[in-house]
């Protein structure tokens, strides 16, 4: 008979490329028959499915030390996809170092953006599907709760999520340094670059007022602007209609400046207050440099912006040493309650049919 | 049985506690600096915490200096700086919660610090204490306070002033980490600059038509030096008003201003305090030791 034990087993981009991730993606309509297959396995107790586009990962609760090769080989029955080539870049962790796993996980310590916390929202989802499902019990209940207990903790007692790593979220927390807030600030985005576009979501999410497109094309820029949910202006008026806005995204492929010194000037002394900030993410550069000197007017070029992002990401680097320690602490007390509760129950007599598939949520 | 109050007010003297309401300041300010240095962020409950005890005690003080002089304690440089940073700090503690202001509570703890220690290293400034020096006539009372209230403002502007300079040259120098990032918006310290200096100068305003009322009556009762130095600087700020509405004086200018104006009224508490003339009913005495 063998002891039961908490799993994870599955893939994640630290070893796998896009393109072999596109294969295990599991889609809304495979996820479905997928958790049926699951349910059905022997000695598999407990179960939840994390699925994001960097990371397909099953955690699990078995009643023996096969029941993670059993999800393994339905998962790849299920997508086509080889068994032997999934375990040449498997992840496979047992017991405590599962727990640690799904710890550093949730506080964005195994993310491609360090310290994102999009992560924990989508650990969230999938604990609350799992939990509908009633494919949770006892154990991972506990231990996916204890897991975002201990995201929290890390994000407020370290500096992990401190500075954005994105070009785009740099762009915006610029704009917040200089206005604050974004609630009444129009959006003048210059030039249909996808860069730009990112930009100028990235403000729309963090709830800018308006957005205005203005390409070199004006069918681009209303195809953009409807795509976006903006407004579009003439690139001929683009200069005439800077004191309307207060950022300016330029993003063109113009092989020289589309943003005047002394057409910024002449805007300036329209609303010489207000400031106006230029994200340039063109290159060649949009808008001439000499404007940074102008009082209230504030350039950043894309140099400036990934110097930034990556100053940030030096930064929480940094704080991984100190994260992981602090999970370690959280892993140890985790595994001291966990390891008593997995030897309470009953193992698996191997030929003697399986334990009922998962159990019911205890919460 | 004597009631409690006054046995608390009665175990140290004015000075005492404002030493001690000091000292309160100068750990919010070290703890800030510490907080800075050892997480690269200032601490906000806690400072805010120590400026308000500090605050309490400064007023505790000033209450019984009040009560020994027989009105408002402004008789004397000491008690000019005193009021100014308690009318300060009272601003921040009213103003400093509404927006990020965890910066300009360290900044707002190092003014107070600054001006109840300089102010209580100086004992020459505090040798005389004139009592009643506003006679009965609670409106000059009124006048003084006001007026040294608007210092208290004009000493928040150039705070803010101070914090904005250093938000532009973060953003122009392209250093937005670190302790830079608790840094209130440009536009949140543009707006609260702006208002600060329309209450200055409101209150400033107020107070000097309330002291020409008098001044008319006996225009020998205010020497020339003081008149010339406050309505001079009531005109000063209030063309740096008039400029900024106008367009005309903004950001680093408009900074910069504000921080070399208060630097000139601050110059100015002395010769003012030393052109008063004492009205016939106030007497000039020797303290005892605090």
């Amino acid at each position: 008979m063998s002891t039961p034990h908490v799993f994870v087993i599955g893939a994640n981009h630290h070893k796998v490329p896009i393109e072999v991730r596109e294969k295990l993606a599991v889609d809304a309509g495979k996820a479905e028959a997928l958790q049926a297959d699951l349910a059905g396995i022997d000695g598999l107790r407990e179960f939840a499915v994390l699925s994001t586009c960097n990371r397909i990962e099953f955690y699990g609760v078995g009643s023996d030390a096969a029941a993670a090769e059993r999800v393994q080989a339905a998962f790849c029955a299920r997508q086509h996809f080889d068994g032997a080539e999934f375990e040449k870049f498997r992840m496979d962790l047992r017991g405590r170092e599962a727990l640690q796993h799904l710890l550093e996980v949730a506080a964005g310590l195994d993310s491609q953006m360090l310290g994102e916390t999009e992560i924990f929202g989508q650990i969230k989802e999938a604990y609350a599907a799992a939990q509908a499902r009633k494919s949770t019990g006892p154990v991972l209940n506990r231990v996916f709760q204890k897991a975002f207990q201990a995201a929290k903790h890390v994000r407020t007692a370290t500096a992990i999520t401190v500075g954005q790593v994105s070009v785009a979220n740099v762009a915006v927390e610029l704009a917040l340094d200089i206005f604050g807030s974004l609630g009444s600030a129009r959006i003048l985005l210059l030039g249909a670059g996808d860069i730009g576009e990112k930009t100028a979501k990235a403000f729309q999410s963090r709830g800018a007022a308006t957005l205005t497109v203005s390409s070199r094309t004006f069918e681009r820029a209303m195809e953009l602007a409807t795509s976006l949910g903006a407004g579009a202006i003439p690139f001929d008026q683009r200069e005439a209609r800077l004191p309307d806005f207060d950022v300016v995204v330029c993003s063109t492929s113009a092989p020289t400046t589309v943003v005047s010194h002394p057409a910024v000037d002449a805007a300036m002394r329209k609303r010489p207050a207000q400031p106006l900030f230029f994200i340039d993410l063109a290159l060649p550069r949009d808008v001439e440099p000499s404007v940074a000197r102008l009082d209230n007017v504030f350039l950043y070029n894309l140099d400036d912006l990934a110097k930034i992002a990556d100053e940030n990401r030096a930064a929480r680097e940094a704080e991984i040493a100190k994260c992981r320690a602090l999970l370690a602490e959280r892993t140890e007390t985790l595994w001291k309650h966990i390891e008593p509760q997995l030897k309470g129950l009953p193992g698996l007599n191997h030929g003697a049919g399986a334990d009922p598939a998962p159990s019911t949520t205890s919460t | 049985m004597p009631s409690l109050g006054p046995v608390i007010l009665n175990v140290l003297t004015d000075r005492q506690w404002m030493w001690i309401a000091s000292g309160f300041y100068v750990g919010g300010f070290l703890l800030g600096t510490w907080e800075l240095v050892r997480r690269g962020r200032p601490s906000g409950v806690a400072m805010y915490t120590l400026i308000a005890v500090g605050y309490a005690l400064q007023w505790l003080g000033l209450g019984l200096r009040g009560r020994a002089v027989g009105g408002c304690p402004l008789g004397n440089t000491f008690e000019t700086f005193q009021f100014t940073a308690w009318s300060a700090v009272s601003l921040y503690l009213l103003v400093g919660v509404t927006f990020r202001s965890s910066m300009l509570g360290y900044f707002s703890s190092c003014l107070g610090a600054a001006l109840t220690v300089l102010s209580l290293s100086i004992p020459a400034w505090d040798a005389t204490r004139r009592t009643h020096i506003f006679g009965n006539n609670p409106w000059i009372e009124f006048h003084a306070a006001l007026a040294l209230f608007s210092y208290g403002v004009f000493a928040l502007l150039a705070l803010t002033s101070g914090l904005f300079l250093l938000r532009l040259f973060s953003l122009q120098s392209k250093r937005i980490g670190g302790w830079f990032s608790f840094l209130p918006s440009i536009m949140a310290l543009d707006h609260i600059g702006l208002r600060l200096l329309q209450a200055g100068v409101t209150l400033l305003g107020l107070s000097l038509a309330v002291g020409s009322v008098y001044w008319l009556r006996d225009t020998g009762s205010v020497s020339h030096a003081k008149l010339l130095i406050t309505v001079g600087l009531w005109v000063a700020y209030a063309a740096a008003l008039y400029f900024r509405l106008r367009g005309r004086l903004l950001a680093k200018r408009f900074a910069w201003t504000c921080l070399i104006l208060f630097a000139a009224a601050l110059a100015s508490l002395g010769p003012v305090d030393a052109s008063r003339r004492t009205p016939p009913a106030a007497a000039v005495h020797t303290p005892r030791a605090a």
